[in-house]
């Protein structure tokens, strides 16, 4: 079945909007994604009728209130295929996730010398945090290079996770839209008696998770980008991990007992949880889930597989070598994302004049200076798309684009 | 909503185009870095400072049309020029971006001529580091010659 995008273009209000009597063209769902009316209303009742602290009170709005945030935690749990809600654990966003992980995980496992393994396409949030590891234990980064078509080059995959004790990378990148294998990864890094930790924001809100077909040991996205709030990110961890680690953060909610000399830690999750979490947010998350789920995540990546094929053979048609994609050509092996250069005009002014048709594109280095550097380029520009993104819109962007020309 | 034209004037273009002053000096000339980290962009000013006055002064680095046609103007409009006056000239320019970041007073005798053409910017506000970022980066420079 393929999505209605007509229908599902009516629950996003902000779609609808004009702005100087021109329709926005979002396409920087990569960034963050427009939010459905459904989790709109969501928060909003939530915060009319419903709001409570959660997990410590004991009257009836505070219970209701700790059931449908709990709720939340089943549905992801469910949409992911964790084998149990109490591996999930809500942080402020996935850069909080990857960091609880990487320091709490790192500080309590690895000492000097030992080796973690990177990819040269990771978004700042899955390298600044093991750099700060670099400076405090003494650990050691390898880095998975890429390939000529942009896909990571696996062919000394063994040898680069020798006495690896972590390979952490991601799923989908925001860069280029390549998607990695993720389960060759996880089952690599395993035969090498390493852990497994999967930066999953870019494809859990564009393509069915199997957190347990994956073998991943641990896995983080964000509410933010999959129709959700932002303020809730989310780690998944396999209980047993989760179980060893020291908590992240300490406060409330977190301890069993807390006394004059120490303190003892409360059970998964809330031993990662401390202090009071995004309560409205991570409610209205869960209508976010249903929302997807209603849809069919596979119906999603079909849509976005389609409108890639789209994308890709009405620029090179439209353009020829005036566009370069940094991304892979084949529809099957990315996400709807799309970093280009254009002519020789800096991504700051395309962006710019993109913006007088109401075109929204992201121009920067996207939180990946490694991986621009290898690029050749300080920057990129870079449009996004999403399940309610059409092939109008990529015409759109690219009659933008022409004008943009006519500046320059 | 502002226009692009407001942005894109022609003399900003013609800078973009073709740059003044563009390439580096070699010692006893002293440069600065500068980078806007939201965007990547970089540029790098090279000052030359004999008996109190920018002998010469150069930029090199890449960037959007505004930082680079920003770049470019600055280094016309304070060659030759006593380092008080340059600082006068940055000083009223960083103002007319609306960047009052510095305690001394805005000398309004002060010319700007041509900078005028960027005052557009303002309208832009996303854009004010790209156009200020030559400017920070000159003082940096300055600072480190005296």
């Amino acid at each position: 079945m393929s999505l209605d995008v007509a229908a599902i273009r009516k629950d996003f209000p902000v779609l609808s909007r004009l702005i100087n009597d021109l329709p926005l063209v979002y396409l920087d769902s990569a960034n963050t994604s427009q939010k459905p009316q459904c989790v709109i209303d969501a928060l909003t009742d939530f915060m009319s009728n419903s709001y409570a602290p959660i997990n410590r009170s004991a009257y009836h709005l505070a219970a209701e209130a700790t059931e449908r945030f709990e709720h939340t935690r089943q549905s992801l749990a469910r949409f992911i295929n964790a084998p149990k809600a109490h591996e999930i654990v809500f942080t402020k966003n996935a850069t909080e996730a990857l960091n609880l992980v990487i320091l709490s995980w790192g500080r309590a496992n690895l000492k000097s010398g030992d080796v973690v393994v990177l990819t040269h396409m990771e978004h700042h949030a899955n390298i600044v945090p093991w750099h700060m590891l670099v400076a405090e234990i003494g650990i050691t980064l390898r880095w998975i290079p890429l390939t000529s078509d942009y896909q990571l080059d696996l062919s000394s995959l063994d040898e680069l996770l020798r006495d690896a004790r972590v390979l952490s990378f991601t799923s989908m990148s925001n860069v280029l839209g390549t998607i990695t294998p993720v389960q060759q990864l996880c089952e690599a890094a395993h035969r090498a008696g390493a852990i497994a930790i999967v930066d999953a924001c870019q494809s859990v809100p564009h393509q069915p998770t199997d957190v347990q077909a994956w073998g991943a040991d641990f896995v983080a996205f964000s509410s933010h980008k999959m129709c959700g709030p932002s303020g809730v990110g989310i780690l998944w961890g396999r209980e047993a991990l989760l179980e060893a680690m020291p908590p992240f953060l300490g406060g409330g909610n977190m301890i069993a007992e807390v006394r004059l000399d120490g303190f003892t830690t409360a059970d998964l999750p809330a031993k990662f949880e401390a202090g009071t979490p995004a309560i409205a947010e991570v409610i209205a998350l869960g209508e976010a889930v249903r929302y997807l789920e209603s849809l069919g995540m596979a119906n999603v990546r079909r849509h976005e597989i389609e409108l890639s094929s789209y994308v890709l053979s009405m620029l090179t048609d439209r353009f020829g070598d005036d566009i370069t994609i940094h991304g892979p050509t084949n529809p099957e092996l990315r996400g709807a994302t799309f970093s280009f250069a254009f002519r020789g005009i800096h991504p700051h002014d395309i962006s710019q004049v993109l913006d007088q048709r109401n075109v929204c594109v992201r121009a920067g280095h996207h939180c990946a200076k490694p991986l621009m550097k290898l690029l050749g380029a300080n920057a990129t520009a870079r449009a996004s798309f999403y399940l309610y993104n059409t092939t109008d819109e990529a015409d759109a962007w690219a009659d933008a684009l022409d004008s943009a020309s006519d500046i320059f | 909503m502002a226009g692009l034209e407001d942005l894109y004037r022609e003399i900003i273009l013609d800078h973009y185009r073709t740059p003044r002053n563009r390439g580096e000096l070699e010692p006893p000339a002293v440069h600065a870095e500068g980078h806007n980290p939201l965007c990547g962009d970089e540029i790098q000013i090279y000052v030359s400072v004999l008996n109190g006055v920018v002998d010469n002064v150069t930029f090199s680095g890449s960037g959007c049309s505004i930082s680079q046609s920003s770049a470019s103007m600055m280094t016309a409009a304070v060659k030759g020029k006593k380092v008080e006056e340059v600082r006068a000239i940055v000083r009223k320019f960083k103002h007319m971006m609306t960047i009052d970041d510095d305690d001394t007073p805005v000398d309004e005798s002060v010319k700007l001529g041509d900078l005028e053409a960027l005052q557009g910017v303002v309208k832009f506000p996303v854009r004010i580091k790209c156009a200020t970022l030559g400017w920070n980066t000159l003082l940096d420079a300055l600072n480190a010659a005296s």
